[in-house]
């Protein structure tokens, strides 16, 4: 099981659930987030006040899933959180050990496989 | 059986009253009490000066009294009546036009409410900046073309450009010269009436306009197409002198032409990103439901000056009955919303409520000053259905955040139709506009002298808007860039956010100052400088 971490940019959330969705991945936590890249940030004017924004506001999506579909999600959840500009966040690819379903005590990666896609609308 | 009393106070040339004694005429108490309660005596009045000191007293006071007043106001008892009436009329207008100016505020916030989290630093900055520019314009050429006189004045008014006031002083306004304020106090309360207008327009095109457009807009607006229609229907043009179309305070004048030039607008300007996708209408919910009904409850306020205002005039007590009606009508507007968002939606729809009354008192406002109570919650009624199901009809196709198109065109249209309905033939006589409605005459006269003037003011309002903002899209550009829209108009426009803190590192922190220089990647170029940014995401 991997945990993929991808920090992306707000307006490009559906596009990413989206791609998650469609490689059967069944659960996912989003956060707002603020931090910083390659891009360190630049200046704005507040009442004619220099001011440095050093972090800039992105949202942090975490899904765990089958070690088998993580190339093909990361791919293509790349593709879908691309706008070519600098500030378009990473991805991380990080090992889960376990994943327990608190409902009914299932643990594995049992747990984590989309079951019901046609909740999804697909 | 009641009498009036009048007391003349006396000035004594010792101490008693004289039939040389000069008499300070206007000072005068008006008592209503039982016959049989007035004092019998010889005298008319008991004299108070019958202690010489009270007497003293009295002739000081009166001596200053006298010199604080204007000579005018004491000239006789008819003419300190006449300045008393003046005085009154004057200051309701003027307090009127104050109510109809915070009406901006109403404006601002319902904009802010329905708007995005990073679009509401624009919102502020535009009605701020939109009142100051039809100040100016309305100031310089607006109030000439609406209401002066002219050698074409069936079309237009063409005297009263660059007014100057002085105290009392009047200008040659022929359709409002009834009213016995003075220029100054028209002026204001036409003015204000103008700056709503421009509100309205841009109600549907927020979150995606850029901010030079709206000066751009505003000025000849407020210049000249507001003032064409108001001068046709308040300024004695041709629709309501000749034709007898009734709009007592705007419905057509005011809303249908700021819902109509927003019409216009929002067809050159498109829809928002991501508002249609795949042939479905999705929703973009606003940020702050309790602002934009705090708008809606400014507005609401502000429709008592807006409204009862109209009357220009204190003294015949019309002003309250206008009031009265006012607010049966949002109030009835509220509840057919309330119950008509139910039924279709199971839903009992925040913002809608809030819209239903909105319509109503948009409705409202040309038949406030003809009609009787319970028309106006009848009025109010249809207007509150209209907005609901214009709002849920036309969303499918034009991008309307606020709701404007339904509210102020929709509903405008209607309350206008409506005087042809429901005036009452002696309100009619009493405002001296048209005659009664189809209710009472059974006759369509005035039904048809409505619809003309709804037609011809949509038509003339549609055409010089859809013209201008066709030139202002082919020069400057009406909206920003994609990537400008997707980040946000408050930093894209204007380097800063609504709510600068919720969007900073960290909420309440300070900020030092960048060691080198660092530019925003999200401020547009200049304009005729470098390419925008590539590839920005649509």
């Amino acid at each position: 099981m991997k945990m993929v971490v991808a920090i992306i940019r707000h307006e490009k959330l559906q596009e990413v659930q989206d791609v998650l969705d469609e490689c059967g991945v069944s659960g996912v936590t989003v956060t707002e987030v603020k931090g910083c890249g390659a891009e360190r940030g630049y200046t704005e004017k507040y009442r004619g006040a220099a001011v440095h924004i050093s972090l800039r506001p992105r949202l942090k999506v975490e899904a765990v899933m089958q070690g088998e579909i993580v190339k093909t999600v990361v791919d293509k959840l790349a593709a879908a959180a691309r706008t070519g500009e600098v500030g378009d966040g990473k991805i991380f690819v990080i090992g889960v050990e376990d994943a327990v379903r608190i409902r009914t005590g299932e643990h594995g990666e049992d747990t984590v496989r989309h079951g019901a896609r046609a909740m999804w609308g697909h | 059986m009641t009498q009036e009393a009048t007391f003349d106070f006396v000035i004594p040339a010792r101490f008693g009253p004289g039939p040389g004694s000069p008499r300070l005429r206007g000072i005068t108490a008006v008592l209503t009490r039982e016959e049989t309660a007035l004092p019998k005596s010889p005298y008319r009045f008991a004299n108070p000066f019958h202690n010489a000191r009270t007497a003293l007293w009295l002739g000081l006071l009166t001596v200053a009294v006298a010199a604080v007043l204007p000579v005018t106001a004491l000239a006789d008892d008819t003419s300190a009546a006449q300045a008393a009436g003046v005085g009154s009329d004057t200051v309701w207008v003027v307090v009127a036009a104050c109510f109809v100016m915070f009406m901006q505020a109403g404006f601002a916030m319902l904009e802010v409410g329905f708007s995005r989290m990073k679009n509401v630093g624009t919102v502020v900055a535009k009605v701020v900046t939109n009142l100051s520019v039809s100040s100016l314009a309305y100031w310089a050429v607006g109030f000439g073309f609406a209401f002066g006189a002219g050698s074409i004045f069936a079309f237009i008014g063409g005297s009263g450009f660059f007014p100057t006031f002085s105290p009392g002083s009047q200008l040659d306004l022929p359709a409002i010269n009834f009213s016995t304020s003075p220029a100054s106090a028209k002026w204001f309360f036409e003015f204000v009436f103008c700056a709503v207008s421009l509100a309205i327009v841009w109600g549907t095109m927020i979150e995606r306009t850029k901010f030079i457009v709206y000066i751009l807009f505003g000025i000849p607006f407020a210049a000249f197409i507001y003032p064409l229609i108001s001068h046709q229907l308040f300024g004695g043009g041709f629709l309501q002198a000749t034709l007898g179309s009734q709009d007592f305070a705007g419905s057509t004048v005011v809303h249908l032409t700021g819902a109509t030039a927003g019409f216009a607008g929002l067809l050159l300007l498109g829809p928002r990103i991501g508002k249609y996708e795949k042939g479905r209408s999705n929703a973009i919910p606003g940020h702050n439901m309790p602002l934009a009904q705090l708008g809606v409850l400014i507005l609401w306020f502000g429709w008592f000056g807006f409204n009862p205002g109209s009357t220009l005039n204190a003294t015949n007590l019309h002003f309250a009955d206008v009031a009265v009606v006012t607010n049966l009508a949002a109030a009835g507007g509220a509840v057919a919303a309330l119950m008509t968002i139910y039924a279709i939606t199971k839903t009992m729809d925040v913002g809608m409520i809030g819209n239903g009354a909105i319509a109503a008192l948009v409705a409202i406002t040309a038949p406030s000053g003809y009609v009787e109570p319970w028309a106006a919650i009848v009025i109010g009624a249809v207007a509150g259905v209209i907005v609901v199901v214009g709002v849920l009809a036309l969303d499918k196709y034009l991008d309307d955040p606020v709701g404007a198109l339904p509210a102020h065109g929709l509903a405008g249209i209607w309350g206008t139709l409506s005087c042809g309905l429901f005036t009452v033939p002696a309100l009619a006589k009493f405002n001296g506009v048209g005659q009664g409605g189809l209710f009472y005459t059974g006759s369509f006269h005035q039904l048809g002298a409505q619809a003309i003037a709804v037609a011809a003011s949509f038509i003339t309002v549609f055409v010089l808007s859809y013209a201008l903002f066709w030139v202002i899209r082919k020069t400057v550009g009406l909206r920003v860039s994609a990537g400008e829209e997707i980040e946000g108009l408050d930093i894209s426009e204007h380097g800063m956010w609504g709510y600068p803190e919720s969007f900073m590192p960290v909420p309440g922190g300070v900020y030092r100052q960048p060691d080198t220089p660092t530019v925003n990647p999200h401020r547009p170029e200049p304009v005729g400088g470098a390419a925008r940014r590539e590839g920005s995401p649509a």
